[in-house]
Protein backbone atom coordinates (compact mmCIF):
# COMPACT_ATOMS: atom_id res chain seq x y z
CA UNK A 1 0.00 0.00 0.00
CA UNK A 2 0.94 3.32 -0.76
CA UNK A 3 2.00 5.57 2.51
CA UNK A 4 -0.97 8.09 1.79
CA UNK A 5 -3.26 5.25 2.13
CA UNK A 6 -1.63 4.41 5.25
CA UNK A 7 -2.29 7.73 6.50
CA UNK A 8 -6.18 8.16 5.45
CA UNK A 9 -6.63 4.81 6.91
CA UNK A 10 -4.79 5.79 10.16
CA UNK A 11 -6.87 9.17 10.21
CA UNK A 12 -10.36 7.42 9.84
CA UNK A 13 -9.17 4.75 12.76
CA UNK A 14 -8.44 7.74 15.07
CA UNK A 15 -11.18 9.59 14.05
CA UNK A 16 -13.75 7.04 14.58
CA UNK A 17 -11.75 6.17 17.71
CA UNK A 18 -12.75 9.47 19.46
CA UNK A 19 -16.24 9.47 18.12
CA UNK A 20 -16.28 5.96 20.38
CA UNK A 21 -14.75 7.39 22.89
CA UNK A 22 -16.86 11.02 23.12
CA UNK A 23 -19.73 8.68 22.80
CA UNK A 24 -19.03 6.26 25.71
CA UNK A 25 -18.21 9.43 28.27
CA UNK A 26 -21.16 11.00 27.11
CA UNK A 27 -23.18 7.64 27.51
CA UNK A 28 -21.42 6.60 30.71
CA UNK A 29 -24.48 6.86 32.76
CA UNK A 30 -26.02 4.05 31.25
CA UNK A 31 -25.65 0.06 31.53
CA UNK A 32 -24.48 -0.56 27.90
CA UNK A 33 -23.27 3.10 27.35
CA UNK A 34 -19.80 1.62 25.79
CA UNK A 35 -21.21 -0.84 23.86
CA UNK A 36 -24.07 1.60 22.09
CA UNK A 37 -21.56 4.41 21.66
CA UNK A 38 -19.84 1.55 19.83
CA UNK A 39 -22.97 0.29 17.84
CA UNK A 40 -24.05 4.25 16.67
CA UNK A 41 -19.94 5.04 15.83
CA UNK A 42 -19.66 1.77 13.91
CA UNK A 43 -23.38 2.98 12.38
CA UNK A 44 -22.07 6.15 11.00
CA UNK A 45 -18.72 4.93 9.91
CA UNK A 46 -20.61 2.05 7.76
CA UNK A 47 -22.78 5.07 6.43
CA UNK A 48 -20.17 7.40 5.40
CA UNK A 49 -18.16 4.02 4.20
CA UNK A 50 -21.35 3.39 1.61
CA UNK A 51 -22.05 6.71 0.44
CA UNK A 52 -18.12 6.98 -0.27
CA UNK A 53 -18.63 5.49 -3.19
CA UNK A 54 -20.18 8.16 -5.04
CA UNK A 55 -16.52 10.28 -5.20
CA UNK A 56 -15.39 7.30 -6.17
CA UNK A 57 -14.50 2.92 -5.47
CA UNK A 58 -11.81 2.83 -2.37
CA UNK A 59 -11.12 0.16 0.32
CA UNK A 60 -13.57 1.98 2.62
CA UNK A 61 -16.36 1.05 0.47
CA UNK A 62 -15.00 -2.42 -0.46
CA UNK A 63 -14.84 -2.90 3.82
CA UNK A 64 -18.85 -1.92 4.30
CA UNK A 65 -20.17 -3.80 0.89
CA UNK A 66 -18.27 -7.20 2.04
CA UNK A 67 -19.32 -6.49 5.74
CA UNK A 68 -23.09 -5.70 4.67
CA UNK A 69 -23.04 -9.05 2.13
CA UNK A 70 -21.83 -11.36 5.17
CA UNK A 71 -23.94 -10.23 7.76
CA UNK A 72 -26.79 -10.55 5.82
CA UNK A 73 -25.91 -13.98 4.53
CA UNK A 74 -25.34 -15.23 8.26
CA UNK A 75 -28.20 -13.09 9.69
CA UNK A 76 -30.34 -14.77 6.93
CA UNK A 77 -28.64 -18.32 7.79
CA UNK A 78 -29.75 -17.98 11.37
CA UNK A 79 -33.18 -16.66 10.77
CA UNK A 80 -34.13 -19.52 8.57
CA UNK A 81 -32.50 -22.04 10.78
CA UNK A 82 -34.35 -20.67 14.40
CA UNK A 83 -37.49 -19.77 12.56
CA UNK A 84 -38.06 -22.59 9.50
CA UNK A 85 -36.51 -25.35 11.52
CA UNK A 86 -36.69 -24.69 15.48
CA UNK A 87 -39.79 -22.85 14.72
CA UNK A 88 -42.10 -24.72 12.48
CA UNK A 89 -40.59 -27.84 12.21
CA UNK A 90 -39.15 -29.54 15.50
CA UNK A 91 -41.84 -28.80 17.70
CA UNK A 92 -43.86 -30.63 15.63
CA UNK A 93 -41.27 -33.79 15.00
CA UNK A 94 -39.79 -34.44 18.38
CA UNK A 95 -40.84 -33.05 22.15
CA UNK A 96 -37.38 -33.88 23.60
CA UNK A 97 -36.33 -31.62 20.65
CA UNK A 98 -38.69 -28.55 21.02
CA UNK A 99 -37.90 -29.01 25.15
CA UNK A 100 -34.24 -28.77 24.10
CA UNK A 101 -34.64 -25.44 22.31
CA UNK A 102 -36.80 -24.52 24.50
CA UNK A 103 -40.63 -24.65 22.06
CA UNK A 104 -43.42 -25.28 22.67
CA UNK A 105 -44.57 -29.23 21.21
CA UNK A 106 -47.40 -29.24 18.80
CA UNK A 107 -48.29 -33.29 19.69
CA UNK A 108 -49.86 -34.91 16.24
CA UNK A 109 -48.52 -37.96 16.94
CA UNK A 110 -46.53 -39.92 14.23
CA UNK A 111 -47.49 -38.09 10.86
CA UNK A 112 -45.35 -38.36 7.70
CA UNK A 113 -46.31 -35.29 5.86
CA UNK A 114 -43.69 -33.90 7.99
CA UNK A 115 -41.04 -35.99 7.28
CA UNK A 116 -40.82 -35.25 3.44
CA UNK A 117 -39.98 -31.73 4.11
CA UNK A 118 -36.80 -32.97 6.16
CA UNK A 119 -36.11 -35.28 3.25
CA UNK A 120 -36.48 -32.75 1.00
CA UNK A 121 -34.81 -30.21 2.44
CA UNK A 122 -31.39 -32.84 2.94
CA UNK A 123 -31.63 -33.63 -0.86
CA UNK A 124 -31.54 -30.40 -1.32
CA UNK A 125 -28.22 -29.63 0.41
CA UNK A 126 -26.64 -32.74 -1.76
CA UNK A 127 -25.87 -30.14 -3.97
CA UNK A 128 -22.95 -29.10 -2.20
CA UNK A 129 -21.45 -32.62 -2.82
CA UNK A 130 -20.50 -33.29 -6.67
CA UNK A 131 -21.37 -37.23 -6.64
CA UNK A 132 -24.68 -37.08 -5.16
CA UNK A 133 -25.46 -33.17 -6.36
CA UNK A 134 -28.26 -34.74 -8.94
CA UNK A 135 -30.54 -35.04 -5.81
CA UNK A 136 -31.15 -31.87 -5.36
CA UNK A 137 -33.30 -31.46 -8.87
CA UNK A 138 -35.97 -32.96 -7.36
CA UNK A 139 -36.80 -30.66 -4.42
CA UNK A 140 -35.98 -27.61 -6.53
CA UNK A 141 -38.42 -28.95 -9.30
CA UNK A 142 -41.19 -29.15 -6.59
CA UNK A 143 -39.91 -25.67 -5.06
CA UNK A 144 -41.39 -24.43 -8.84
CA UNK A 145 -43.47 -26.15 -9.43
CA UNK A 146 -45.72 -25.94 -6.20
CA UNK A 147 -44.60 -21.76 -6.70
CA UNK A 148 -46.21 -21.97 -10.28
CA UNK A 149 -49.43 -23.98 -9.25
CA UNK A 150 -49.85 -21.30 -6.18
CA UNK A 151 -49.29 -17.96 -7.94
CA UNK A 152 -50.89 -18.97 -11.14
CA UNK A 153 -54.20 -19.08 -9.70
CA UNK A 154 -53.86 -16.33 -7.70
CA UNK A 155 -52.41 -14.08 -10.35
CA UNK A 156 -54.70 -15.31 -12.41
CA UNK A 157 -57.26 -14.36 -10.68
CA UNK A 158 -56.48 -10.97 -9.21
CA UNK A 159 -53.95 -9.67 -11.53
CA UNK A 160 -56.07 -10.53 -14.89
CA UNK A 161 -59.71 -11.24 -14.31
CA UNK A 162 -60.21 -8.68 -11.23
CA UNK A 163 -58.47 -6.25 -13.09
CA UNK A 164 -60.08 -6.73 -16.61
CA UNK A 165 -63.49 -6.36 -14.79
CA UNK A 166 -61.83 -3.20 -13.24
CA UNK A 167 -61.22 -1.39 -16.21
CA UNK A 168 -64.93 -1.38 -17.11
CA UNK A 169 -65.81 1.98 -15.57
CA UNK A 170 -69.07 3.66 -15.48
CA UNK A 171 -68.52 6.84 -17.64
CA UNK A 172 -70.58 8.91 -16.21
CA UNK A 173 -70.04 8.43 -13.07
CA UNK A 174 -71.16 6.09 -10.22
CA UNK A 175 -72.08 6.22 -6.90
CA UNK A 176 -72.27 8.53 -5.04
CA UNK A 177 -72.09 10.77 -7.79
CA UNK A 178 -74.10 8.39 -10.22
CA UNK A 179 -75.34 10.45 -13.36
CA UNK A 180 -78.66 12.13 -13.05
CA UNK A 181 -79.05 14.41 -15.94
CA UNK A 182 -76.59 17.46 -17.42
CA UNK A 183 -79.15 20.07 -15.45
CA UNK A 184 -78.46 18.08 -12.18
CA UNK A 185 -74.05 17.97 -13.02
CA UNK A 186 -74.14 21.94 -13.77
CA UNK A 187 -76.03 22.64 -10.56
CA UNK A 188 -74.05 20.33 -8.35
CA UNK A 189 -70.21 21.14 -10.17
CA UNK A 190 -67.92 20.40 -8.15
CA UNK A 191 -64.07 20.80 -8.58
CA UNK A 192 -62.68 19.02 -5.88
CA UNK A 193 -60.92 15.75 -6.02
CA UNK A 194 -63.56 13.96 -4.82
CA UNK A 195 -66.67 15.54 -7.09
CA UNK A 196 -68.27 13.84 -9.70
CA UNK A 197 -66.15 16.17 -12.45
CA UNK A 198 -62.88 14.07 -11.29
CA UNK A 199 -64.55 10.56 -11.12
CA UNK A 200 -66.07 11.29 -14.50
CA UNK A 201 -62.04 12.58 -15.99
CA UNK A 202 -60.65 9.89 -14.40
CA UNK A 203 -62.62 7.21 -15.73
CA UNK A 204 -62.44 8.14 -18.97
CA UNK A 205 -58.51 8.51 -18.68
CA UNK A 206 -58.92 4.84 -17.74
CA UNK A 207 -61.21 3.96 -20.26
CA UNK A 208 -58.96 5.67 -23.38
CA UNK A 209 -55.85 5.03 -21.69
CA UNK A 210 -56.29 0.99 -21.34
CA UNK A 211 -57.51 0.85 -25.02
CA UNK A 212 -54.98 3.02 -26.75
CA UNK A 213 -51.87 1.22 -24.21
CA UNK A 214 -53.18 -2.38 -25.81
CA UNK A 215 -53.28 -0.70 -29.15
CA UNK A 216 -49.47 0.30 -29.19
CA UNK A 217 -48.80 -3.44 -28.26
CA UNK A 218 -51.01 -4.55 -30.78
CA UNK A 219 -48.57 -5.19 -34.01
CA UNK A 220 -50.71 -6.96 -36.46
CA UNK A 221 -51.89 -4.04 -38.52
CA UNK A 222 -50.33 -1.01 -39.13
CA UNK A 223 -50.22 1.87 -37.34
CA UNK A 224 -51.16 4.66 -39.45
CA UNK A 225 -54.20 6.92 -39.74
CA UNK A 226 -56.64 6.82 -36.79
CA UNK A 227 -54.92 3.50 -35.31
CA UNK A 228 -51.76 5.10 -35.74
CA UNK A 229 -52.81 8.32 -33.80
CA UNK A 230 -54.07 6.04 -30.86
CA UNK A 231 -51.11 4.36 -30.70
CA UNK A 232 -49.25 7.37 -30.16
CA UNK A 233 -51.51 8.57 -27.24
CA UNK A 234 -50.81 4.69 -26.07
CA UNK A 235 -46.84 5.42 -25.75
CA UNK A 236 -47.81 9.00 -24.14
CA UNK A 237 -49.70 7.02 -21.71
CA UNK A 238 -46.44 4.54 -20.83
CA UNK A 239 -43.96 7.74 -20.73
CA UNK A 240 -46.44 9.55 -18.01
CA UNK A 241 -46.32 5.88 -16.04
CA UNK A 242 -42.99 6.05 -16.62
CA UNK A 243 -42.20 9.27 -15.23
CA UNK A 244 -44.84 8.65 -12.42
CA UNK A 245 -42.67 5.40 -11.63
CA UNK A 246 -39.13 7.49 -11.91
CA UNK A 247 -41.16 10.46 -9.31
CA UNK A 248 -41.82 7.61 -6.44
CA UNK A 249 -38.29 6.09 -7.04
CA UNK A 250 -36.51 9.47 -6.71
CA UNK A 251 -38.85 9.89 -3.05
CA UNK A 252 -38.35 6.46 -2.12
CA UNK A 253 -34.21 6.94 -2.45
CA UNK A 254 -34.35 10.70 -1.05
CA UNK A 255 -36.27 8.94 2.25
CA UNK A 256 -33.13 7.08 2.40
CA UNK A 257 -31.01 9.88 2.30
CA UNK A 258 -33.27 11.48 5.12
CA UNK A 259 -32.99 8.70 7.22
CA UNK A 260 -29.60 8.21 6.91
CA UNK A 261 -28.45 12.36 7.18
CA UNK A 262 -30.80 12.31 10.15
CA UNK A 263 -29.18 9.41 11.92
CA UNK A 264 -26.11 10.88 11.64
CA UNK A 265 -26.67 14.82 12.69
CA UNK A 266 -29.20 13.56 15.69
CA UNK A 267 -27.84 9.89 16.94
CA UNK A 268 -23.84 11.02 15.85
CA UNK A 269 -23.13 14.26 15.58
CA UNK A 270 -25.83 15.39 17.87
CA UNK A 271 -26.57 18.56 16.26
CA UNK A 272 -30.22 18.43 16.44
CA UNK A 273 -32.50 16.59 18.94
CA UNK B 1 -31.34 31.72 13.49
CA UNK B 2 -33.70 28.84 11.66
CA UNK B 3 -35.33 31.56 9.48
CA UNK B 4 -31.53 32.57 8.59
CA UNK B 5 -30.61 29.51 8.22
CA UNK B 6 -33.25 28.56 5.23
CA UNK B 7 -32.73 31.79 3.62
CA UNK B 8 -29.02 31.28 3.55
CA UNK B 9 -29.17 27.13 2.58
CA UNK B 10 -31.76 28.68 -0.31
CA UNK B 11 -29.65 31.29 -1.34
CA UNK B 12 -26.42 28.62 -1.39
CA UNK B 13 -28.72 25.68 -3.75
CA UNK B 14 -30.19 28.08 -6.11
CA UNK B 15 -27.28 30.76 -6.53
CA UNK B 16 -25.31 27.13 -7.12
CA UNK B 17 -27.95 25.94 -9.74
CA UNK B 18 -27.88 29.41 -11.52
CA UNK B 19 -24.47 29.29 -12.05
CA UNK B 20 -24.60 25.62 -13.49
CA UNK B 21 -26.89 26.49 -15.95
CA UNK B 22 -25.11 29.78 -17.06
CA UNK B 23 -22.56 27.14 -17.38
CA UNK B 24 -24.31 25.31 -19.20
CA UNK B 25 -25.72 27.44 -21.84
CA UNK B 26 -21.88 28.47 -22.07
CA UNK B 27 -21.28 24.85 -23.28
CA UNK B 28 -19.52 23.55 -20.10
CA UNK B 29 -20.59 19.95 -18.63
CA UNK B 30 -21.54 19.42 -14.76
CA UNK B 31 -19.50 16.84 -13.25
CA UNK B 32 -21.74 14.03 -11.17
CA UNK B 33 -20.30 14.78 -8.10
CA UNK B 34 -21.35 18.32 -8.07
CA UNK B 35 -24.98 17.16 -8.29
CA UNK B 36 -24.75 14.44 -5.26
CA UNK B 37 -23.16 17.83 -3.65
CA UNK B 38 -26.32 19.68 -4.37
CA UNK B 39 -29.01 17.15 -3.44
CA UNK B 40 -27.08 16.27 -0.22
CA UNK B 41 -27.08 20.42 0.46
CA UNK B 42 -30.76 20.28 -0.34
CA UNK B 43 -31.64 17.06 2.32
CA UNK B 44 -29.32 17.99 4.87
CA UNK B 45 -30.72 22.02 5.03
CA UNK B 46 -34.01 21.75 5.58
CA UNK B 47 -32.84 18.87 8.49
CA UNK B 48 -31.00 21.30 10.11
CA UNK B 49 -33.27 24.27 9.88
CA UNK B 50 -36.65 22.44 9.87
CA UNK B 51 -39.24 23.53 7.16
CA UNK B 52 -42.14 22.03 6.76
CA UNK B 53 -45.57 21.89 4.76
CA UNK B 54 -48.62 22.24 4.83
CA UNK B 55 -50.03 18.22 4.10
CA UNK B 56 -53.92 17.44 2.82
CA UNK B 57 -54.98 14.24 2.30
CA UNK B 58 -55.64 12.79 -0.73
CA UNK B 59 -58.67 10.03 -1.79
CA UNK B 60 -56.04 7.35 -2.09
CA UNK B 61 -55.09 8.08 1.53
CA UNK B 62 -58.02 9.08 2.82
CA UNK B 63 -59.81 5.62 1.40
CA UNK B 64 -57.81 3.91 4.53
CA UNK B 65 -58.37 6.64 7.15
CA UNK B 66 -61.68 6.59 6.71
CA UNK B 67 -62.33 3.28 6.71
CA UNK B 68 -60.40 2.83 9.84
CA UNK B 69 -62.52 6.04 11.38
CA UNK B 70 -65.79 4.69 10.54
CA UNK B 71 -65.08 0.91 11.71
CA UNK B 72 -67.02 0.69 15.38
CA UNK B 73 -65.16 0.37 18.30
CA UNK B 74 -63.77 -3.49 18.66
CA UNK B 75 -63.63 -4.01 15.17
CA UNK B 76 -60.64 -6.41 14.80
CA UNK B 77 -57.70 -5.36 12.43
CA UNK B 78 -54.70 -7.00 11.84
CA UNK B 79 -50.88 -4.61 10.51
CA UNK B 80 -48.69 -6.41 9.17
CA UNK B 81 -45.09 -5.23 8.97
CA UNK B 82 -43.69 -6.79 6.29
CA UNK B 83 -40.03 -4.85 5.76
CA UNK B 84 -36.84 -4.03 6.84
CA UNK B 85 -34.67 -1.24 7.87
CA UNK B 86 -34.27 0.10 4.69
CA UNK B 87 -37.70 0.94 4.10
CA UNK B 88 -38.07 1.92 7.31
CA UNK B 89 -37.54 5.94 7.26
CA UNK B 90 -40.89 5.95 4.62
CA UNK B 91 -42.71 2.99 6.09
CA UNK B 92 -42.32 3.38 10.09
CA UNK B 93 -43.86 6.61 10.19
CA UNK B 94 -47.19 5.03 8.32
CA UNK B 95 -47.00 2.21 10.84
CA UNK B 96 -46.45 4.33 14.22
CA UNK B 97 -49.51 6.76 12.85
CA UNK B 98 -51.40 3.61 11.63
CA UNK B 99 -51.32 1.84 14.98
CA UNK B 100 -52.36 4.86 16.83
CA UNK B 101 -55.32 5.36 14.86
CA UNK B 102 -56.24 2.43 15.39
CA UNK B 103 -55.67 1.93 19.17
CA UNK B 104 -57.20 5.71 19.45
CA UNK B 105 -60.48 4.44 17.84
CA UNK B 106 -60.63 1.28 20.10
CA UNK B 107 -59.86 -1.30 18.00
CA UNK B 108 -58.55 -4.83 18.46
CA UNK B 109 -55.35 -5.12 16.88
CA UNK B 110 -53.04 -8.23 15.85
CA UNK B 111 -49.45 -7.30 14.86
CA UNK B 112 -47.86 -9.14 12.75
CA UNK B 113 -44.90 -9.63 10.39
CA UNK B 114 -44.08 -11.90 7.16
CA UNK B 115 -40.31 -10.33 7.17
CA UNK B 116 -37.61 -11.63 10.20
CA UNK B 117 -36.70 -7.76 10.25
CA UNK B 118 -40.06 -6.49 10.43
CA UNK B 119 -40.65 -7.83 14.28
CA UNK B 120 -37.83 -5.40 15.50
CA UNK B 121 -39.11 -2.55 13.69
CA UNK B 122 -42.52 -4.05 14.67
CA UNK B 123 -41.24 -3.98 18.38
CA UNK B 124 -40.12 -0.47 17.70
CA UNK B 125 -43.55 0.79 17.25
CA UNK B 126 -44.55 -1.19 20.36
CA UNK B 127 -42.13 0.67 22.43
CA UNK B 128 -42.24 3.85 21.14
CA UNK B 129 -45.95 4.31 20.46
CA UNK B 130 -48.35 1.63 22.17
CA UNK B 131 -46.78 1.43 25.35
CA UNK B 132 -46.51 5.13 26.35
CA UNK B 133 -49.72 6.25 24.27
CA UNK B 134 -51.98 3.60 25.46
CA UNK B 135 -50.59 2.35 28.97
CA UNK B 136 -54.16 1.36 29.99
CA UNK B 137 -54.80 -1.20 26.98
CA UNK B 138 -53.73 -4.84 27.84
CA UNK B 139 -51.21 -7.50 25.75
CA UNK B 140 -53.56 -10.12 24.17
CA UNK B 141 -57.19 -8.15 25.13
CA UNK B 142 -56.72 -5.28 23.40
CA UNK B 143 -53.71 -5.75 21.25
CA UNK B 144 -51.22 -8.87 20.24
CA UNK B 145 -48.45 -9.59 18.75
CA UNK B 146 -47.61 -12.78 17.26
CA UNK B 147 -44.12 -12.06 15.54
CA UNK B 148 -42.66 -13.24 12.59
CA UNK B 149 -43.23 -16.54 10.73
CA UNK B 150 -41.43 -17.79 7.84
CA UNK B 151 -42.87 -18.90 5.27
CA UNK B 152 -43.43 -16.07 2.63
CA UNK B 153 -46.76 -16.85 0.76
CA UNK B 154 -47.15 -20.25 2.19
CA UNK B 155 -48.07 -18.40 5.59
CA UNK B 156 -50.66 -16.61 3.70
CA UNK B 157 -51.88 -19.43 2.26
CA UNK B 158 -52.49 -21.11 5.49
CA UNK B 159 -53.65 -18.18 8.03
CA UNK B 160 -56.34 -17.29 4.92
CA UNK B 161 -57.81 -20.31 6.19
CA UNK B 162 -56.63 -21.13 9.57
CA UNK B 163 -54.70 -18.35 11.62
CA UNK B 164 -53.93 -20.50 14.85
CA UNK B 165 -52.41 -23.11 12.62
CA UNK B 166 -49.41 -21.32 11.47
CA UNK B 167 -49.09 -19.24 14.46
CA UNK B 168 -50.32 -21.32 17.52
CA UNK B 169 -48.74 -18.83 20.22
CA UNK B 170 -47.98 -15.45 20.28
CA UNK B 171 -44.59 -13.16 20.20
CA UNK B 172 -44.00 -14.50 23.76
CA UNK B 173 -44.92 -18.02 23.77
CA UNK B 174 -48.41 -17.54 25.10
CA UNK B 175 -50.95 -19.54 23.17
CA UNK B 176 -53.75 -17.88 21.26
CA UNK B 177 -56.42 -20.14 22.37
CA UNK B 178 -56.00 -18.69 25.55
CA UNK B 179 -55.73 -14.93 24.88
CA UNK B 180 -59.19 -13.03 24.72
CA UNK B 181 -58.45 -10.99 21.33
CA UNK B 182 -58.72 -13.91 19.61
CA UNK B 183 -61.53 -15.28 20.87
CA UNK B 184 -63.73 -14.63 17.39
CA UNK B 185 -60.57 -15.12 15.29
CA UNK B 186 -60.24 -17.98 13.03
CA UNK B 187 -58.81 -17.08 9.77
CA UNK B 188 -58.01 -14.00 8.07
CA UNK B 189 -61.30 -13.86 6.78
CA UNK B 190 -62.73 -13.08 10.74
CA UNK B 191 -61.07 -9.40 10.24
CA UNK B 192 -62.43 -6.17 9.69
CA UNK B 193 -59.45 -4.96 7.72
CA UNK B 194 -55.99 -5.57 7.17
CA UNK B 195 -53.31 -3.32 6.95
CA UNK B 196 -50.37 -4.42 4.84
CA UNK B 197 -46.99 -2.48 5.31
CA UNK B 198 -44.04 -3.19 3.34
CA UNK B 199 -42.44 -3.01 -0.04
CA UNK B 200 -40.90 -6.04 -0.90
CA UNK B 201 -42.00 -9.76 -1.55
CA UNK B 202 -43.75 -10.88 0.32
CA UNK B 203 -45.78 -7.99 1.14
CA UNK B 204 -49.05 -5.71 0.14
CA UNK B 205 -49.55 -7.43 -3.38
CA UNK B 206 -49.23 -10.74 -1.99
CA UNK B 207 -51.85 -9.64 0.86
CA UNK B 208 -53.99 -8.57 -1.88
CA UNK B 209 -53.65 -12.02 -4.02
CA UNK B 210 -53.49 -14.22 -1.31
CA UNK B 211 -55.56 -13.19 1.35
CA UNK B 212 -57.61 -10.01 0.08
CA UNK B 213 -59.36 -11.42 -2.65
CA UNK B 214 -59.91 -14.99 -2.10
CA UNK B 215 -61.47 -14.19 1.77
CA UNK B 216 -62.77 -11.08 0.35
CA UNK B 217 -61.00 -8.59 3.10
CA UNK B 218 -60.69 -4.71 3.26
CA UNK B 219 -57.14 -4.67 2.81
CA UNK B 220 -55.47 -1.07 2.94
CA UNK B 221 -51.55 -0.99 2.14
CA UNK B 222 -48.55 1.50 3.11
CA UNK B 223 -45.92 0.78 0.41
CA UNK B 224 -42.19 2.10 0.09
CA UNK B 225 -42.60 4.77 -2.52
CA UNK B 226 -40.41 2.37 -5.46
CA UNK B 227 -43.46 0.30 -5.09
CA UNK B 228 -46.32 2.53 -5.32
CA UNK B 229 -47.42 2.73 -9.09
CA UNK B 230 -47.44 -0.91 -9.08
CA UNK B 231 -50.41 -0.58 -6.55
CA UNK B 232 -52.14 1.45 -8.03
CA UNK B 233 -54.38 -0.64 -10.30
CA UNK B 234 -55.55 -1.95 -7.11
CA UNK B 235 -57.21 1.17 -5.80
CA UNK B 236 -60.52 1.03 -4.92
CA UNK B 237 -61.03 -1.98 -5.98
CA UNK B 238 -58.98 -4.54 -4.15
CA UNK B 239 -57.25 -1.98 -2.09
CA UNK B 240 -59.73 0.15 -0.17
CA UNK B 241 -56.51 3.31 0.71
CA UNK B 242 -52.96 3.39 -0.12
CA UNK B 243 -50.21 5.30 2.05
CA UNK B 244 -47.71 5.65 -1.55
CA UNK B 245 -44.35 6.50 0.35
CA UNK B 246 -43.65 9.29 2.94
CA UNK B 247 -45.69 11.81 1.08
CA UNK B 248 -48.43 9.24 2.24
CA UNK B 249 -47.61 9.21 5.22
CA UNK B 250 -47.51 12.55 5.85
CA UNK B 251 -50.43 12.99 4.42
CA UNK B 252 -51.94 10.38 6.85
CA UNK B 253 -50.38 12.14 9.85
CA UNK B 254 -51.82 15.89 8.65
CA UNK B 255 -55.21 14.30 8.62
CA UNK B 256 -55.01 12.24 12.10
CA UNK B 257 -53.89 15.68 13.53
CA UNK B 258 -56.31 17.39 12.05
CA UNK B 259 -59.22 14.88 13.21
CA UNK B 260 -57.74 13.56 16.36
CA UNK B 261 -56.49 16.30 19.08
CA UNK B 262 -54.24 13.90 20.65
CA UNK B 263 -51.98 12.67 17.37
CA UNK B 264 -51.03 16.74 17.78
CA UNK B 265 -48.59 16.39 20.48
CA UNK B 266 -46.92 13.99 18.91
CA UNK B 267 -43.91 13.36 16.83
CA UNK B 268 -44.88 13.63 13.43
CA UNK B 269 -41.99 12.38 11.27
CA UNK B 270 -43.60 12.07 7.43
CA UNK B 271 -44.41 15.57 7.84
CA UNK B 272 -41.25 16.40 8.88
CA UNK B 273 -39.59 14.37 6.12
CA UNK B 274 -41.73 16.82 3.58
CA UNK B 275 -38.96 19.61 3.77
CA UNK B 276 -36.10 17.97 2.33
CA UNK B 277 -38.25 15.58 0.24
CA UNK B 278 -39.62 18.88 -1.59
CA UNK B 279 -36.26 20.93 -1.54
CA UNK B 280 -34.70 17.64 -3.23
CA UNK B 281 -37.24 17.44 -5.84
CA UNK B 282 -36.71 20.96 -6.74
CA UNK B 283 -33.35 20.50 -7.39
CA UNK B 284 -33.94 17.41 -9.11
CA UNK B 285 -36.16 19.34 -11.58
CA UNK B 286 -33.70 21.67 -11.99
CA UNK B 287 -30.96 19.67 -12.66
CA UNK B 288 -33.23 18.04 -15.67
CA UNK B 289 -34.00 21.34 -16.97
CA UNK B 290 -29.81 21.92 -16.81
CA UNK B 291 -29.21 18.86 -18.58
CA UNK B 292 -31.75 19.56 -21.50
CA UNK B 293 -30.10 22.60 -22.08
CA UNK B 294 -26.83 21.04 -22.40
CA UNK B 295 -28.34 18.57 -24.00
CA UNK B 296 -29.99 21.30 -26.72
CA UNK B 297 -27.14 23.27 -26.78
CA UNK B 298 -24.79 20.88 -27.80
CA UNK B 299 -27.13 19.34 -30.80
CA UNK B 300 -27.25 22.46 -32.52
CA UNK B 301 -23.48 22.96 -31.94
CA UNK B 302 -22.95 19.94 -33.78
CA UNK B 303 -25.85 20.73 -36.49
CA UNK B 304 -24.04 23.79 -37.09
Amino acid sequence: MRRTTYIVVAGVVLLFGLSWVLHAVSMSGEADGIERAFMITMAAFLTLAIYSFLYKDNPFYKFAEHLYVGVSAAYWMCQAFWSTIVGNLFPRLSEGLSSYFQQPYQASGWNITYWIPVILGIMLLMRLTEKYGWMSRWPLAMIVGTTAGLNFVRYLRSDFVVQVSSTFMPLLGEDPHRWQGFGAFISNLDLSATGQLAAIVSNWVIFIGVICGIIYFYFSKEHSGAFGRASRLGIWILMITFGASFGYTVMGRISLLVGRITFLFKDWLQIIS
Amino acid sequence: MAHLGVIISMLVIFGGLAWLLFRSIKGREVERRVIFVFIFVAVAAPILFPITFEEHASPVVKGLFDHIDTLPPGSRVLISFDYDPAMAPEVQPMANAISFHCLDRGHKVVFMSLWATGQTLLFNTLEDVIRPEFPDLIDGVDFISTGYKAGNEGVLNVIVSDFKKMFPTDVNGVPLDSVPIFDEINSCADFDLIVALGGGRPGPKEWVLFVGDPADVPIGVGVAAVVAPQLYPYYPRQIIGMLGGVKGAAEYESELAHRHERFKNMAQPGLKMMGPQTLAHIVIICFIVIGNVAFFRSRRRKGN
